[in-house]
């Protein structure tokens, strides 16, 4: 690592600060030919040269990008990777940003170091670990802001699907919709469980038809469900079973024991009704004699 | 030594849990319970553990052995009013007390007891 005191980047980036910078957007703008609609001209231009002093005065003090100096550098690179990616931008698009500055960069050293090829070297490396650094940043960045859209997503995901409505006096229902794994399983009882509780339910129905596929793990974590619900003093029903998912239960050996299962919702609410005591009936004889 | 009381209601008898069960008490419980069978050749026992709100597996695996013992003595045990933590944690265990029928609350406990044996035998509540 050279001398922070003797790299001369600072120096270099000040005295062709304008020249790099048209060479740098118009780059950027070559790169981005795709992307003109998202970034305007007049936003990639102070985008860049707020990088383009920060990096100066930063460089002046430090040549580890990691280091406290850098921090006002990393922070605007934050900002930019963040907005680029909620734009659309690839990650690689994002980090074209720092490595396309690289060219021009380099054009002015070789112009001013060219007789002192030690030098060339030395600045040439600083250089590249510096921008290589920063390019790598904002790819964290860019992974970071991704996870937390993914993060945030399940958390909804998970509270969204899974309502457990009222479906008559003593009974109620439970879509369930998508793969059940441990943590919805968690989620749905505790919901299903509460509602029990609360509205003194004796059937609840669980709907299956919007689970794409039962393996047995679905399946153990479906019986779990209907266990607690039972301890509790609530019978389930399971409904909404598809031929296919029949036979692959049959097929996994998965074995439901003496929980009630129906093929359609409409046949378990007749099952929950008749056990809470109620009757259905028609009033006026249907049309079509259906 | 502190028991937890044992009310006789006609043919039935009727344990409230209302205290922190630890494992003294539940086998003293256990000790009680089968010898009130006993002596007033009960039909059933009806457990409400409605203010139970934390079980270990050993409480839990009482519970299921009360029932077992309470049949052997052909007496009956509903079990009433368990919160969702206690299911959970049951279910969690791998103790779903298979041979326990059981209620939302004291009333329909009783409901379930009065209206005489389980037709389908040892589980399964109504049949369908």
């Amino acid at each position: 690592m050279p001398d922070p005191a003797r790299t001369r980047l600072p120096d270099i980036l000040g005295r062709y600060q304008q020249e790099i910078l048209d060479d740098w957007t118009r780059l950027q703008q070559e790169n981005l030919t795709r992307r003109r609609d998202l970034i305007s001209d007049q936003e990639l231009k102070r985008q860049s040269t707020a990088f383009l002093q920060g990096i100066r005065s930063s460089a002046t003090m430090d040549v580890d990008v990691r280091s406290a100096a850098w921090q006002p550098v990393r922070d605007l690179l934050g900002e930019i990777s963040v907005s680029r990616a909620r734009l659309g931008l690839s990650p690689s698009e994002t980090a074209t940003f720092v490595f396309s500055l690289k060219q021009p960069l380099f054009a002015r050293l070789n112009r001013e170091l060219g007789q002192d090829a030690r030098a060339l070297a030395e600045e040439t490396w600083t250089a590249t670990s510096l921008l290589d650094g920063l390019g790598l940043y904002t790819m964290e960045v860019y992974q970071k802001g991704r996870d937390e859209v993914i993060i945030r997503q399940q958390q909804e995901l998970l509270e969204l699907s899974t309502p457990v409505v009222q479906l008559w006096e003593g009974v109620l229902g439970l879509p369930l919709i998508g793969t059940l794994d441990s943590n919805r399983t968690q989620v749905v009882m505790e919901s299903l469980l509460q509602q029990i509780v609360d509205t003194k339910a004796e059937v609840a129905i669980i709907d299956i038809t919007g689970v794409p596929t039962v393996d047995t793990l679905v399946a153990q974590h479906l019986l779990k469900t209907v266990a607690a619900a039972r301890l509790m003093g609530a019978d389930c029903i399971i409904s909404g079973i598809r031929p296919q998912i029949a036979q692959t239960i049959v097929h996994l050996g998965v074995e439901l024991g003496d929980v009630v299962t129906k093929s359609s919702l409409a046949d378990a609410l007749t099952v929950a009704l008749r056990r809470t005591g109620f009757v259905v009936t028609r009033t006026a004889p249907g049309e079509g004699g259906r | 030594m502190e028991r937890i009381p044992i009310l006789r209601m006609g043919p039935f008898l009727l344990v409230t849990i209302q205290v922190d069960m630890h494992d003294r008490l539940a086998l003293t419980l256990q000790d009680d319970l089968m010898t009130q069978i006993r002596d007033t050749s009960a039909r059933g026992v009806l457990i409400d553990i409605s203010a139970l709100d934390m079980v270990d597996s050993f409480i839990g695996r009482m519970i299921g052995n009360i029932a077992a013992m309470a049949r052997v003595l052909d007496a009956e045990t509903v079990v009433t009013g368990m919160q969702p933590a206690v299911a959970i944690t049951l279910v969690e265990l791998g103790l779903s007390l298979p041979g326990v029928r059981t209620a939302l609350d004291v009333e329909r406990g009783m409901a379930l007891l009065t209206q005489g044996r389980d037709p389908q035998g040892q589980r399964g509540r109504r049949a369908r």
